[in-house]
């Protein structure tokens, strides 16, 4: 290859099949140091990058594979990995070179060689590699059997039926036990793998780490033993490897029964996860993300550190709405005056979404914390005296929100609120500025002018307003039925919303409030105006089925759209906490099993690696689980999240709500201190950043 | 895992494209570009659409991109976006899109080698580099046994060394490289500010040396086990290189390890208390009328005098109808940048205990309707060498090596800020004159 800073850029440069054959047959004589091949070969392979079709060239590239430069031999494999399987007529052409470098004295042409037979899943060429695979899984190098790991899980994408008859899995659990390290780590993520695909094998390896694992959880002092273990890695460089040894710990605190260890655990988790804040924006943005999830199941962590979470000014603005949700779920009365005061900043800044967003929070943290209401009200006033179109809209919103939380206490504001009348122009403020009308037209002196101008454009307004404006009608004409405007708008609203609007909902209820006012309007006022239900918002927080269902997956993609994978990723599998005996009793009474579907017609079952398994305590496993447990000692933090999927797929169960467990969670803010958890309800299940998955199909955009 | 990889320009032309399973087609590449590459408004590294997933990190206009069709360990795929461009400039030097172009084929046998059907591999630069060179090599040139030696160390325990380094002169370089994070109020209240710290070190080591290090005597690691009294040092966490030995760090707190040959970060740690703010900064900022703002704004060094901070560079915010900027300082120079809208005032050197105060006045065009003027803050970057804004300090490195051979270390220390350390202000309304 061209040495350090190469100079392969003019090879950039799109061609024709036509003269990259005849360069290649030119090279193929007077080519001493093989230069003008490694030219063409290039220029190919530039052309493969800028989406040329090359694979006519096919039989005239295979032809380089005769030349010894290893540069040249991995060239003609990216060509064939790329178009190998569009060529498969023709495969058979480079068999007996694959073959050939399948046997050679260097393991690295021994690994390169299967590695890359594996990337073409063709019948010839998977025909050829079953055999050569048997005998590298078993290589005296290591780095060809790390290769070779890998490799069945090509081959079981590729064929599972033929991976399993020829024996590969049992191969590959065996290398389990391998003592390289790497190896061990390429089998655990192979076969977490195969175990994760619907239609895989279930896994029932009662000796391998997985069942030693699962089996070791027996009793609590157990999963103590391993959280004890697993704590330290929450010093590694890696940010995947302390998210998954966070996973770890969060799954193994639900078979825990000492408090002042999991206690001690939760203090141990808050730094590195704060720590994680000043890597890259990107790995800053997943750790926010899951952040906002282990809050919520485990309140001691990070409890106090509201403060690293106030955005920076140059935050990318992804960052910026995951930190706002957090700072929202982890304020308190004691730090309720800093983060509305971080609140208001941020109401100033650019970015529309943002200050949308920063506003509502304020509306949130006065419904959240009693004692900040005040505070959190004038702030909201000053903002809608900014007159920023989408500033004042969004604090109409949370105001209407405010007002149901408080009752009786700040209606004294109505009026600041109808001199902004004009600047609504959204549906959903609209809607809220006609509810506040509608409920408070005793105190509004003009009410009937305001909702007479209102309805004005009745008939072109979206539903959500057409359906606040025909309610607060009826209520006005129930506060004034004397009145002669507003027995004229009740009529009008009535008349049109029966006669002229197509929505059903709109019309049933149209007919449904002129039955009672006609039938008897007093006890229609009574129903209408009937006291309304404090907002209980217990549901402000997930449920805790769905919580730890969801931290099965720290770290992962399902983590941060916080939906479990089987959701929205075509075969994904779901995960559940696995019962056994020292699962916590609350959680175990409301087990729901993981269904798993399309499951083969046989499971396969699988015995131990090793000698066939005498009793519990198997010298083999024992080792292990006590030393050689893959997980912490990996560099690539695939080896350590692979094994904890083992641990959680399969024959498992979910936890749900209302176990309440021993958890330092319940006790906080569940019940007295925040009555509003349940703010799902009044905010339309409002969140400051909720980032989803699109569920566009991908070929229509192509 | 990971099922493809991409490399792509500013214009979305793909610079490297490889799959690693056959879930994906190329055409993928034409999602992602017209999903990001084309979008001015991308508000998320990751997208998901339908099954498959785009993660991306950017680097000098460079997208850097991993696509999987799985619910893939995110942290994991970005480690290793960022793992790749490290490993890219430790083989070119810098990531753009001319080194990119300059060296496909080799990184096309990069991420051949770090990446396997989705799954990371041995990403260590310096055992990289054994075995994929930038020199060409005949296949049957490599003596079976010298690639032995490679695969072992690929492989092996200690996969970050080779066995068989020889200097004639055995030196370590340790420098603590600390970034203060502030963010101020305008009242001067600090809202927070805290300490990234990076410990790197340049291990020129024969042999397979076995390194102790030591930190300050009071020195606090984990918050919650307090007790060593007011003055000490507090680290709130800390993150070693893989070469360290966590469990050892975590039964005794000793930092032992093997480290690799060259150049790596062995600690990073986080620092939340007792911090030492290099520099103060003291902003008055007056809107006069509508058509100036005025403003004061001091910078007191604070640390010892025969220290001194270097580069100091203050950006002070400009309203965005701003025509001119009269700028009077006693040092450094001060510039109107009406693109950024900023006055950048640059500082060459700034002894410690030292106080300058930067005057200027703005003029505003009056305009139609009032912009909103966000107000971000005044940002301040500098550098200040043989200063640790958390007190840490390098009490010893011990090195043990078979051989016995004598060793020579050193410890440098810089505290600096580039974009983090920010004043908020507030501008006070006056009438004009």
């Amino acid at each position: 290859m061209s040495g350090q800073g190469g100079q392969d850029a003019k090879f950039f440069q799109r061609g024709k099949i036509q003269e990259f054959r005849a360069e290649l047959e030119a090279a193929e004589s007077k080519d001493k140091k093989y230069t003008k091949r490694k030219t063409v070969l290039k220029k190919i392979v530039a052309n493969i990058t800028m989406g040329n079709d090359m694979s006519p060239l096919f039989t005239d590239v295979v032809q380089c594979l005769g030349t010894p430069l290893l540069e040249i031999k991995k060239m003609v494999y990216l060509f064939l990995v790329c178009y190998g399987r569009q060529k498969a007529d023709q495969l058979h052409l480079v068999i007996p070179s694959f073959l050939q470098d399948c046997n050679d004295r260097n393991p690295l042409v021994r690994a390169l060689a299967i590695r890359t037979m594996s990337y073409i899943p063709t019948p010839v060429v998977i025909e050829a590699l079953t055999e050569q695979l048997r005998h590298c899984l078993k290589d005296r190098d290591p780095y060809v059997r790390k290769t070779a790991a890998i490799c069945v899980a090509k081959l079981y994408a590729a064929d599972p039926r033929k991976a399993e008859k020829g024996g590969f899995v049992e191969m590959l659990r065996d290398l389990l036990l391998d003592s390289n390290a790497t190896v061990v780590a390429n089998a655990v993520a192979a076969l977490s793998e195969i175990g994760d695909r619907q239609d895989g094998v279930i896994f029932k390896l009662n000796l391998t780490v997985a069942n030693k694992l699962l089996t070791a959880l027996e009793r609590h002092s157990d999963a103590e033993m391993i959280a004890e273990r697993v704590v330290a890695q929450l010093n590694h460089a890696n940010s995947a490897v302390v998210l998954t040894a966070i996973k770890i710990l969060l799954y193994l605190m639900n078979y825990m029964e000492n408090r002042r260890l999991m206690e001690y655990i939760c203090k141990k988790m808050g730094p590195p996860l704060v720590t994680l804040l000043s890597s890259g924006p990107e790995v800053q943005y997943v750790a926010l993300r899951n952040i906002l999830l282990i809050i919520q199941r485990r309140p001691a962590v990070l409890k106090n550190d509201v403060k690293v979470f106030f955005c920076k000014y140059n935050d990318p603005i992804y960052v910026k709405l995951a930190k706002l949700e957090i700072m929202y779920r982890l304020a308190r009365e004691e730090n309720a005056r800093e983060v509305l005061a971080e609140l208001q900043e941020y109401a100033s800044e650019v970015d529309v979404d943002f200050v949308r967003k920063a506003v509502r929070s304020i509306g949130r943290l006065a419904i959240k914390v009693q004692p900040a209401a005040d505070a959190c009200i004038q702030a909201l006033l000053d903002l809608i005296e900014t007159k920023v179109s989408y500033v004042v809209q969004e604090a109409v919103i949370v105001i209407k929100d405010v007002f149901r939380r408080y009752p009786g206490k700040y209606e004294g504001i109505i009026p600041k609120l109808c001199e902004h009348l004009d600047l609504l122009d959204e549906p959903e403020s609209k809607a809220a500025m006609v509810w506040i009308i509608g409920q408070f037209a005793n105190r509004i002196d003009n009410a009937d002018e305001l909702m007479d101008d209102l309805t004005y454009t009745f008939l072109e307004e979206p539903n959500e307003v057409q359906l606040a404006l025909l309610t607060a009608a009826v209520k006005l004409f129930i506060y004034k039925p004397h009145s002669d405007t507003t027995k004229a708008l009740v009529h009008k609203v009535l008349k049109w919303t029966t006669e002229e609007v197509d929505n059903p909902d709109l019309r049933d209820r149209g007919f449904m409030y002129w039955r009672m006012l006609a039938i008897n309007p007093t006890v229609a006022g009574e129903i209408v105006l009937a006291e309304k239900p404090p907002i209980t918002t217990d549901a402000d927080r997930m449920d805790r089925g769905a919580l730890d269902q969801l931290l099965l997956h720290t770290g992962t993609l399902g983590s941060i759209y916080h939906k479990n994978p089987e959701t929205f990723i075509r075969g994904a599998t779901g995960k559940a906490l696995t019962d056994s005996p020292a699962l916590n009793p609350l959680s175990r009474q409301v087990l729901v099993p993981v269904a798993r579907t399309n499951l083969p017609p046989t499971t396969i079952k699988i015995p131990g690696p090793g000698p066939p398994e005498p009793t519990k305590s198997d010298p083999t496993s024992q080792h292990l689980v006590d030393t050689d447990f893959p997980v912490p000692s990996g560099q690539n933090g695939a080896a350590s999240s692979a094994a904890v999927d083992l641990m959680t797929t399969g024959s498992s169960s979910r936890s749900s709500p209302e176990d309440g467990d021993e958890d330092d969670d319940a006790v906080p803010q569940a019940s007295a201190s925040d009555p509003y958890a349940a703010l799902d309800s009044a905010f339309g299940g409002y969140l400051a950043d909720e980032p989803r998955p699109q569920n566009r199909d991908l070929l229509d955009m192509i | 895992m990971i099922s493809g990889f991409f490399i792509f320009n500013q214009k979305g032309e793909v610079l490297i494209s490889r799959l690693y399973r056959t879930d994906l087609k190329r055409s993928i590449a034409d999602v992602f570009r017209i999903q990001v590459v084309s979008n001015s408004d991308v508000r998320s590294p990751i997208i998901t659409l339908g099954s498959t997933s785009f993660f991306h990190v950017r680097i000098n206009n460079l997208y850097i991109v991993a696509v999987t069709k799985c619910n893939a360990n995110a942290a994991l795929v970005f480690e290793f976006c960022y793992r790749f461009i490290s490993i890219a400039k430790s083989y070119f030097g810098k990531v753009d899109e001319e080194a990119v172009k300059n060296n496909f084929v080799l990184i096309y046998e990069l991420i051949d080698e770090i990446i396997d059907f989705g799954y990371p591999q041995n990403s260590e630069a310096d055992t990289l580099k054994t075995y994929i060179t930038t020199e060409s090599v005949v296949s049957t040139s490599i003596a079976a046994e010298e690639s032995s030696k490679i695969t072992t160390q690929a492989t092996g325990s200690t996969s970050w060394r080779r066995g068989d380094v020889k200097y004639k002169k055995n030196e370590a370089f340790v420098d603590v490289v600390e970034t203060v994070n502030l963010s101020m109020s305008a009242k001067g209240t600090i809202l927070r500010a805290d300490v990234d710290g990076h410990i790197l070190m340049r291990a020129y080591l024969s042999g397979t040396p076995e390194c102790k290090f030591g930190l300050n005597d009071k020195l606090v690691i984990d918050k919650n086990e307090r007790g060593a009294g007011g003055d000490a040092v507090e680290l709130d966490d800390c993150r070693f290189h893989q070469c360290v030995r966590l469990d050892e760090f975590d039964s005794t707190r000793t930092i032992s390890f093997i480290p690799p040959d060259g150049e790596f970060e062995l600690m990073r740690y986080r620092s939340t208390s007792n911090i030492k703010l290099p520099l103060r900064i003291i902003p008055t900022v007056n809107e006069i009328g509508t058509t100036q703002v005025t403003y004061v704004i001091t910078v007191k060094t604070n640390f010892n005098n025969k220290l001194s901070a270097t580069n100091v560079i203050v950006r002070i915010p400009t309203p965005l109808n701003t025509t001119s900027v009269d700028c009077k300082v006693p040092l450094g120079k001060a510039k109107y940048v009406p693109a950024e809208n900023v006055v950048v005032w640059k500082i060459p050197r700034i002894q410690g205990g030292q106080e300058v105060t930067f005057s200027g006045t703005a003029k505003l065009t009056s305009t139609t309707h009032r912009q909103v003027w966000a107000r971000p803050p005044i940002d301040v970057d500098f550098q200040v060498l043989m200063f640790t804004a958390s007190g840490l300090i390098v009490r010893f490195l011990k090195v043990f090596e078979k051989s016995n051979y004598h060793s020579v270390k050193w410890v440098r220390y810089l505290t600096k800020a580039s974009g983090t350390y920010q004043v908020r202000i507030t501008v006070s309304e006056k009438i004009a004159p």
